[in-house]
This record gives C-alpha cells, structure tokens and sequence, in this order.
C-alpha cells in the first residue's frame, strides 16, 4: 500500500496515510482532527480524549476477512445508554473500506451499500418490525440514539461534528446484520454479517493485563 | 507503523465503594456499565470515576454463588473470569422459580454466561441473529435450520445481583423471556423496552463445569427433569431398535438355513370317515410308514369337515419294531355363528401337532375318534370324514415367534422410559396440558 506523507498545518509533524481515499484523520502528535481537500489539510477541531474503552482492538491491528487481509486505519467511537461501541474502519489489501464494528466484543463486519430498494423513513420504525433489505428478510432489533463519543485515525468520509445519531440495528435468521445510520440526509446502510472474533485472524491486537491473547 | 502510541493496557482496577468503603473490584475493564459492592450490596455506576451509587438493597439475605467471583475457568477453549451474578424469578401460578446467573467474561472473546437451576447447567452465548417464531398454540423458534419447540414464557424479575455487568442492572427489573428446547439446546428470548435479545444455551453436567473451574467439592445434584436435559433415552431408542432389528433378521436367516437342512418329507397321508351313530369300534390302526434320518420330530396333521361340531382324537404313534408308543390326544373343534357383535368364529377345523425326537424306524399310528353327545348335532347323521397325514423333521415355528418376542423386549421398554421421559420435561413447560403428539424429535 502506497503510503502518503502530509504535515499536519498545527504542529507540522508528518501524518501518514494508509487509505488513499482517507478524507479525515487525526494528527497523533497534536490531536488535531484533519480534513483533506485534494492536497491539502485542514485542521477542523481537536480530538477530545477519548473515554476509556475495552476494545481489543486497536489502530493498525490486521485481520483477515472472506480471503482478504485488511488493517484497522481509524475509528469513531459511539455512546449510549447500554455503552460504547466502536466502529472500527478497516481498509481492505484493495483499498475498499469496512467496518468492523466491536460492542462488549461481539463483532459485526459490514460495508456501505446502496440499497436497491428505498430504506424505510425513520419516523415509524419500531422494534420487531420486518423489512426486505437486499432480498433478505431483516427485523428491527434496537433502535437506539447513540452520542458521538470521538474518533481516532483515518476515515473514508468527514466526521467530526456530530452530536446525536439515530441508529437502527437490524439482523437476519440467517445471522445477517445490518446498521442504518440516519445522521445524513439519505440514510447510510452498512450491510454485513455477525463474526466470530477467532475467524478474523486479527494480530497487533491490545494487550490485557493478566490475560493471555 | 508507529505514529499512535500505543493505549494503556487493560488492567483490573479497584476503588472504594461511596456506601460501605469497601474495596470494588473492576475486572470487566471499561465494558462494566453497573458494579455491585460485594459487601454492602449497593449497586454502582461503573462509568463514574467516584461510583456513584444507583440502588441500595438489603432487602434480602445474602447469597453466595456457587462459583465464586474472579474464578477463572475454560470453555470451548477460552479462559472466561467470573465477573458477574446475578438471581433471577419467574412466577408460574403464584410459585416462584429461581435460578442463577455466572456472567462470564474474556477481553477478547467477549461475554457469555452459566446458568442454573436445580443442579442443572447451561452454557449461555448471545446469538448472532432473529431467530423466526412462528405463532399458533404450539409456537417453534427455527435458527440455523433447527426446530425449537416453545416451552415456556414468563416475566423474568431480577432478585439479586453481585459484581459487575455491561449492562444496567437493577434489582426488581424485569424482562419478558421466552424458552424454546431442542435438547441438549435451548433458545431463549428476552424483550425489554427497547430490544430484543437472543441467546443459545446448551446443556451441561455441573461436573464438568467442577472440573473447568477446578472448583472444591461436588456440584449439587441435579433434581428433576430440566427443560432441555437430552433425554438420555434418545439415542439409545434408535439402537435398541436397530439392534433388535439386526438380531431378527440373524434369527430369521438361522430359521431358513435350518429348514434347508429339514427333510421336510410326508410320510404319510390317508383319509377316514368315521361315523358315530354307528357301534362299531372307531379306533383303527394305519399302514406302516418309515421315519428316517436322525433322531427328530414328526408332525402330525388332522384335517376335518367338523361344523359347529367337535371331535377328540386319541393317538398314539407306535414303533412297530419295539412297539414303543408315543401316546397324545387332540381336540379339534369348529365353531361359528352371528350375534349382536356380528359373524364369530372358534377354533379350526384343522389341528397339527409336533411330537418331538423321535428315533428312525417303522412306525404305524393308532386313531381313535370320540365325540360328545351334541344334541343339535345328533339328528344329523354325526358322519365325521378326516384325513391324517405326517411330515418328518419340519422346523418349529413357535421358537422362532418366542425368540422375536423376547427380543421385542428392550427396545419397546427404552421407547417406554424415553416415552415417560419427555413426558417428565414438558410437565415442567407452560405446555403441561397439551396433548402429546409430535413432542418426539424423529
């Protein structure tokens, strides 16, 4: 992966980019949250210090997905009231984005799709009700608003000014799982499936104290 | 690839209860959203950096778990730590039923739990999916192409809690759960305002968990039949059958490959007419015929035209070298008509007989017909006419019936106990009532 080297424009040290297509990042020296516009960065804000988070992952752990390696280049972290959730933002070995997403370790993988059927309005939508998403049967499981909590590294798209998200989970019988982010204008859909932490092969993983990996 | 520093590591901590002052243990590292002091009871914010207290409860006696916090153990090949318990109720017509929670935790793989009830355990995992329900009086829960049958719903409160969960916990909250078996597997759904839960349990022996936690002493006995116990009966229907089915086919195949080595051979066969009106001596001896080869039975066969009528015959099957006599009788009757009950038959009008081990030699038989006085017979002439004929060395049927018979015997008692078993297990459900049919697993 061809490696990009900019100077973050607060404190001038170098920030990489492991992700081409990386709109956003955050300068590691200076907590600076970056934006790119073409070649250049602009500071947008400042990461405020993320709250504490268990997630055995972290920025840079590598894994393995459906025969494809990816690493792990950045992350926003969500909080509600059940507790904080990760989505982790892989970068695949051919440059397409993922995510992982990581809640009290129980692991879903998805990417953004555009859905070829229109996605149900927000307004309306309760739990245990069931919908056709990609040909597939889906119910509604938690409908939650969740707090942008932070973020951490590199990201596909800006994100940086959130306050309150409206988040739909959905799953399939057939183990499938899918999130609607309804923070845009059009819904974003991430369509994915539940993973076994074990399948993914991750390495370069947090450590825990008293705990063997 | 080193411009992040790399986070602190994870670590146990502990601070100071603000109830009791003392010590709380933090294993579950940052996913604890509510902590409970082991010593006061209190349950605490997790999430606040002076542990603010959300519910105190004294309410009721202490209870100690059974497997005690922070004991470590491995299942499926993962270590888990024991960071939280909890007690929970239902009521089924005003009768508590208890059981209790082990939450389970390992930084990488996760939460699951143990559960218990009775000295009976599960391993607890929360599912990947939405299994499908369908409705009606006898409600299934399909997930991965598995059938689980409804066993039970009710309101599940929460009475006790004790160290920490990810979760919010109260005691006195409560959640609608549902329970659906396909032993040794149980499917369990919870809905609480704003989700719905899945989560697969399977069943385990309290040893075995004893022995994964390397816990002291022996696990309380299990008592009763728990809702998905496999039934150990299970299988050993099908092999009782198979094994039945195997010997029957071994005793089949002894019983052709014996008549292949039978002679099998009519020695004899006349036809008589006797006649009971008449004064003369019915008793009559017959031709002389060989018996050959071993030392074997000969069957003897009486064919009558008796109608609603019945005759005795004493014979007597006489060596005519050594006049050694083999002496028998039989009564051959047939009778039938029309009641209330519609046609009725008794008896045959035909008998056989098998006299065994017989030596080889020439042997003749003595016949002697007697009738009874039959008064509805008796106007009629009372002509019998018979025929006798003998068969030498024929295979005995009987054994092989008798043989079939006993072999019958286990596996119809494993269906029985298997049977009993299940209906054992579903007294317990909210399905006590419900016929039984299609509660067995084939």
């Amino acid at each position: 992966m061809s490696r990009r080297i900019a100077n973050c424009p607060q404190c001038g040290a170098q920030v990489g980019f492991r992700f081409s297509n990386a709109v956003q990042t955050t300068c590691s020296y200076c907590r600076s949250i970056l934006v790119r516009h073409d070649v250049d960065l602009t500071r947008v804000g400042e990461v405020a210090d993320l709250p504490p988070d268990s997630s055995p992952i972290q920025i840079n752990t590598e894994g393995i997905y459906d025969n494809k390696a990816f690493v792990v280049a950045g992350r926003i972290l969500y909080e509600y009231e059940q507790g904080r959730w990760n989505e982790w933002h892989l970068v695949f070995q051919d440059g397409v984005s993922g995510w992982l997403s990581d809640a009290q370790a129980q692991y879903a993988l998805s990417v953004l799709v555009k859905s070829s059927e229109p996605l149900p309005e927000k307004t309306g939508l309760t739990r245990g009700q069931r919908f056709k998403i990609d040909g597939e049967w889906f119910e509604v499981t938690a409908y939650n608003h969740a707090n942008y909590a932070g973020v951490e590294g590199e990201l596909p798209f800006e994100y940086w000014d959130k306050a309150t998200v409206l988040f739909v989970d959905l799953r399939s019988a057939s183990g499938r799982f899918a999130t609607i982010d309804y923070s845009e204008a059009t819904p974003l859909l991430f369509l994915g499936e539940m993973v076994e932490f074990d399948d993914l092969r991750l390495t370069n993983l947090r450590e825990f104290e008293g705990w063997a990996r | 690839m080193s411009e992040t520093a790399p986070p602190p590591a994870g670590k146990v901590r502990t601070l100071n209860c603000p109830n009791c002052g003392g010590s709380v243990t933090l294993r579950g590292f940052a996913h604890s959203l509510t902590v409970v002091c082991v010593q006061c009871l209190s349950v605490l914010d997790a999430k606040s950096p002076s542990l603010q207290v959300l519910q105190t409860f004294q309410a009721r006696e202490r209870v100690h778990p059974l497997i005690p916090l922070g004991t470590r153990g491995k299942l499926h090949g993962t270590q888990y730590e024991v960071i939280g318990f909890q007690t929970r109720q239902i009521m089924v017509e005003m009768i508590p039923y208890e059981w209790r929670e082990y939450l389970l935790f390992n930084p990488y793989k996760g939460f699951r739990y143990l559960a218990e009830y009775d000295g009976h355990w599960n391993d607890v995992k929360p599912i990947k999916g939405v299994p499908e329900v369908t409705s009606g009086g006898k409600p299934e829960a399909r997930w991965l192409g598995e059938k689980y049958r409804h066993f039970q719903s009710a309101r599940a409160e929460t009475t006790y809690v004790m160290g920490e969960f990810p979760w919010q916990v109260r005691v006195g909250e409560s959640a609608q759960a549902s329970d659906f078996v396909a032993p040794p597997r149980m499917l369990s759904q919870e809905v609480s305002e704003g989700e719905v839960n899945w989560s697969l349990g399977e069943y385990m022996e309290g040893a075995q968990i004893w022995q994964n936690f390397q816990l002291p002493g022996a696990p309380p006995p299990a008592r009763g039949i728990y809702a998905n116990q496999p039934s150990p009966f299970a299988d050993r229907t099908k092999s009782a059958w198979m094994t039945c089915l195997w010997l029957m086919a071994g005793l089949f195949a002894l019983l052709m490959l014996a008549s292949m080595f039978m002679r099998q051979e009519e020695v004899f066969r006349q036809k008589y007419t006797y006649s009971a009106a008449s004064r003369v001596e019915a008793s009559h001896v017959t031709s002389e015929f060989e018996l050959k080869g071993r030392t074997s039975n000969v069957e003897v066969n009486i064919a009558t035209d008796l109608d609603n009528d019945s005759a005795y015959f004493n014979l007597a099957l006489i060596n005519a070298a050594s006049g050694q006599a083999y002496d028998f009788g039989r009564e051959v009757s047939y009778y039938h008509g029309r009641d209330s009950d519609g046609n009725w038959k008794e008896g045959r009008a035909v008998d056989s007989v098998i006299v065994p081990t017989i030596p080889a030699g020439r042997y003749y038989l003595r016949v002697e017909p007697e009738t009874e006085p039959n008064p509805a017979a008796f106007k009629l002439a009372r002509t019998i006419r018979y025929e006798i004929w003998l068969r030498r060395d024929v295979p005995i049927n009987l054994f092989f019936f008798l043989a079939a018979g006993l072999l019958l015997i286990p596996p119809v008692i494993v269906t029985l106990r298997r049977a009993q078993f299940e209906q054992a297990r579903w007294a317990e459900s909210g399905h006590a009532g419900d016929d039984e049919e299609g509660k067995d697993d084939d």
